[in-house]
């Protein structure tokens, strides 16, 4: 492979992925509890008008979220 | 079965559940706002009629999303839970679920549930969760969840009765655990459980968590707990995420056989389209802006008429009762004392009304968190946090409030820079004081055609401080070193119609929280201000008395005019006009006489009290019969006794202006930033930070300007 793996930060508006693991174990702890679950979709519906903080759909509701927080949730 | 009289129930459950809706339904009016002990953490509790004969204490205990704590709010929660002997010890939980998103409201519910509590699931939002093609069936849930549960609707309140209903109803069968901690972490399990005597298997894996932090548990149990934790090398971080995982899927397991979920339909969600406006590029802020800009104009508008009634009234009943009793030391203290400083305390409450119904409104309807959104990489470049906009926003109203609400932001920095600034944004106490001096120097006209002049030059207020308070935070997120991590994973919960009943219940509860609190303060500060103002030190008032009294023989001066002159000559031989004179050098480059500087002085307890001083230092020496006219009126006539012109020029109003936007002049501020921050060096330097800054601004502004 030797690509680098993508994160939720790189997703698109619109676009979807499945999670697979997270970068960072306190920051999971939180994203964990939040519904943030390996295997579940996530979809990036929206950003804020200066591209950060993101605000993402996962588990059926909406997650607002910073970009370096989504950069350590890493997609399949 | 014994049934005991007054029930403990606590309300738990995650942010935006509808748990406060509900506590509503369940107290209406019963409800007493206080602190958990030992922290700063609103608790509030109310009474609930169940049945003929129970009644129950109800407590509203934070929301949170799970049992771990990620803010100081959340802390409290199962410090409670794990302590027996504390007065908000449940017998009994009832937890607020929310049904549009089941599967994470009930990661909580298996928390609380396998910590052995009777437990009662109140499911909300039904409605919501069908629209969204999600269909429940209640008796499997009921069934598997192996716990009464009642459907309710936090809006309409439908649902409330059989919960009551429920709540009377003892509960004796307690349910297997969902999570065996037993298997998660069997070692540190079993020691706790032997060594501090706990059946509950959960409670003790909890313990080893989370002991650190519990006021619960003594400095021994620590070192004990701290013990068994490094001998068997338990990894806190590994088993709650493990133990999070867990929960997850044996709740998917559960709600999979129960719960019929169809995909929502994203496209016709309403919230979707909206946010698609309200967080847009441009018209995001637009809308803020504008929103703001309307919540000043309806302020200043809406509540001039409710606020001339009690001018008015406070004035009437002055003059009633300078009328009806007999005159003497009591009376004056009665009148110019204490009704004078009543006033100035009732005055405020149209605006503090006005203010905490938008900011209620922007809360229930959810549009808060959208703000927080397009507003957290702003915030961001100076030290903050999108959360910090609601602190900033109630800082409007009041700081005290304002201060206590950023306990949500979890980093101490940005929490140490929100709260260091918050105090810049203007107060309602400000309000009073902006309101004289504008209308004092600035015209009341129209500016192209509907906006009012007045209060376009008080919105250049409000945003002036506003401004300092962000280049006072950009300054410090340079001074200040953290390494900790910023967070900002936040729920957007769906746009809601705010329920009117909520938002008029918040009214009451900052009205009262305000008039109890810092009214206090002002009338103590109003009666030793007239003490001073009416008593000197020796025999030099009665001669300041006698002096005026031989002059005026000579010039041919009306009985009136004579008083007036008597009145003036004895504050200023009074104990306050001493005071007064002694700070005239440092303020007078500032442009402010003695008169004004009793009045700072006294405002260093709270802003609102300059009018208060104000009021009775010009009422005091007036003919007790003779038209009362408002303390603005009275400023308007003052002269300066160099020039013979009118004392206070627009150089002066807007020298004090300036003073009182940057001053630190709070007590109960700065009360509460000691509490807050736990130790004086907060309060003082933002005390020295801000009332130096005043002096300064005040001092470049009155001296350009004369």
């Amino acid at each position: 492979m030797g690509n680098a793996q993508k994160s939720v930060a790189d997703l698109k508006i619109g676009e979807k992925g499945t999670i697979c693991c997270f970068k960072d174990k306190d920051m999971s702890l939180k994203l964990l509890e939040m519904g943030c679950l390996p295997g579940s979709e996530v979809k990036l519906c929206c950003k804020a008008p200066l591209g950060d903080p993101i605000c993402i759909m996962v588990s059926g509701y909406n997650l607002s979220l910073r970009m370096d927080e989504a950069s350590t949730i890493m997609l399949r | 079965m014994w049934i005991k009289k007054n029930l403990k129930i606590a309300l738990l459950g995650n942010p935006n559940a509808g748990k406060s809706s509900l506590f509503n339904h369940l107290t209406g009016l019963n409800q007493k706002i206080g602190n958990f002990p030992g922290v700063t953490i609103d608790k509030k509790t109310g009474v609930s009629k169940l049945s003929e004969n129970i009644y129950a204490d109800i407590i509203d205990l934070p929301g949170i999303y799970s049992l771990y704590p990620k803010t100081l709010d959340e802390r409290i929660v199962f410090d409670i839970l794990n302590n027996p002997d504390d007065a908000s010890y449940p017998d009994l939980i009832v937890v607020v679920v929310d049904a549009s998103n089941l599967k994470r409201n009930l990661l909580l519910f298996t928390q609380i549930r396998d910590l052995g509590f009777p437990v009662i699931l109140a499911l909300n939002m039904l409605d919501l969760a069908e629209k969204n093609g999600v269909n429940i069936n209640i008796e499997k849930l009921k069934k598997e969840l192996e716990v009464p549960v009642v459907l309710i609707n936090g809006r309409s309140g439908k649902g409330v009765d059989q919960l009551k209903a429920a709540l009377a109803c003892p509960i004796h069968n307690i349910p297997k655990s969902f999570l065996n901690p037993l298997e998660l972490a069997p070692e540190v399990v079993g020691e706790i459980k032997k060594r501090f005597n706990i059946s509950n298997d959960y409670k003790a894996l909890q313990l080893a968590h989370q002991f650190e932090n519990l006021d619960s548990i003594t400095s021994e149990g620590k070192t004990v707990l701290e013990d068994i934790c490094r001998r068997n090398n338990f990894d806190s971080v590994l088993k709650q995420s493990e133990e999070t995982i867990f929960r997850y899927e044996s709740i998917s397991r559960l709600i999979s056989d129960n719960v019929i979920e169809k995909l929502p339909g994203e496209k016709d969600r309403l919230s979707n389209k909206l946010d698609k406006a309200l967080t847009h590029k441009i018209f995001g802020y637009l809308i803020f802006f504008f929103l703001l800009f309307l919540i000043f104009q309806a302020i200043f508008a809406w509540a001039a008429l409710p606020m001339d009634w009690i001018d008015s009234g406070i004035a009437t009943l002055n003059e009633f009762l300078q009328n009806t009793l007999p005159g003497g030391p009591l009376t004056d203290l009665l009148t110019e004392g204490l009704i004078a400083g009543l006033g100035g305390i009732l005055i405020f409450i149209p605006q503090i009304a006005i203010l905490f119904m938008f900011i209620a409104i922007l809360e229930e309807s959810g549009y808060m968190s959208r703000v927080m959104f397009i507003m957290d990489k702003i915030m961001r470049k100076v030290g903050m946090n999108g959360r910090s906009v609601v602190p900033l926003i109630s800082g409007v109203a009041c700081a005290v409030p304002a201060i206590m609400a950023t306990r949500n932001i979890e980093n101490w920095k940005e929490r140490m820079i929100t709260i260091f600034v918050t105090p810049f944004m203007s107060c309602s106490a400000r309000i009073p004081v902006y309101t004289i001096l504008i209308a004092l120097v600035v015209p009341e006209i129209k500016v192209l055609g509907i906006l009012n002049m007045q209060g376009l030059v008080l919105m250049a207020l409000y945003l002036l401080g506003f401004v300092v308070a962000l280049l006072s935070g950009w300054l410090l997120n340079f001074i200040l070193k953290s390494n900790e991590k910023g967070y900002f994973i936040m729920e957007f919960p769906v746009y809601k119609i705010p329920r009117w009943k909520n938002v008029g219940l918040t009214i009451v509860e900052k009205v009262k929280a305000f008039v109890f609190g810092a009214g206090k303060i002002i009338i103590a500060i109003s009666i030793i201000l007239w003490v001073l103002a009416s008593y000197g030190p020796g025999k030099k008032m009665a001669q300041a008395e006698a002096e005026v009294l031989n002059q005026s023989k000579e010039l041919a001066l009306s009985n009136e005019e004579i008083k007036n002159r008597v009145a003036a000559k004895k504050l200023e031989y009074s104990y306050a006009g001493y005071f007064g004179k002694t700070i005239e050098p440092v303020i007078k480059p500032l442009g402010f006489d003695w008169k004004i500087g009793i009045a700072l002085i006294t405002s260093f307890a709270a802003r609102e009290v300059f009018i208060g001083t104000m009021s009775t230092i010009y009422s005091i020496g007036e003919d007790a019969g003779g038209d009362q006219t408002t303390i603005k009126e009275k400023m308007k006539a003052e002269l300066n006794p160099e020039t013979g012109q009118p004392f206070y020029t627009p150089a002066l109003a807007v020298s004090l202006l300036l003073f009182y936007a940057f001053a630190m002049q709070c007590m109960s501020t700065l009360a509460i930033v000691y509490r807050e921050t736990k130790g004086w060096k907060w309060p003082l330097l933002q005390f020295i930070f801000m009332t130096g800054l005043a002096y300064l601004s005040s001092y470049i502004a009155y001296q350009s300007l004369t």
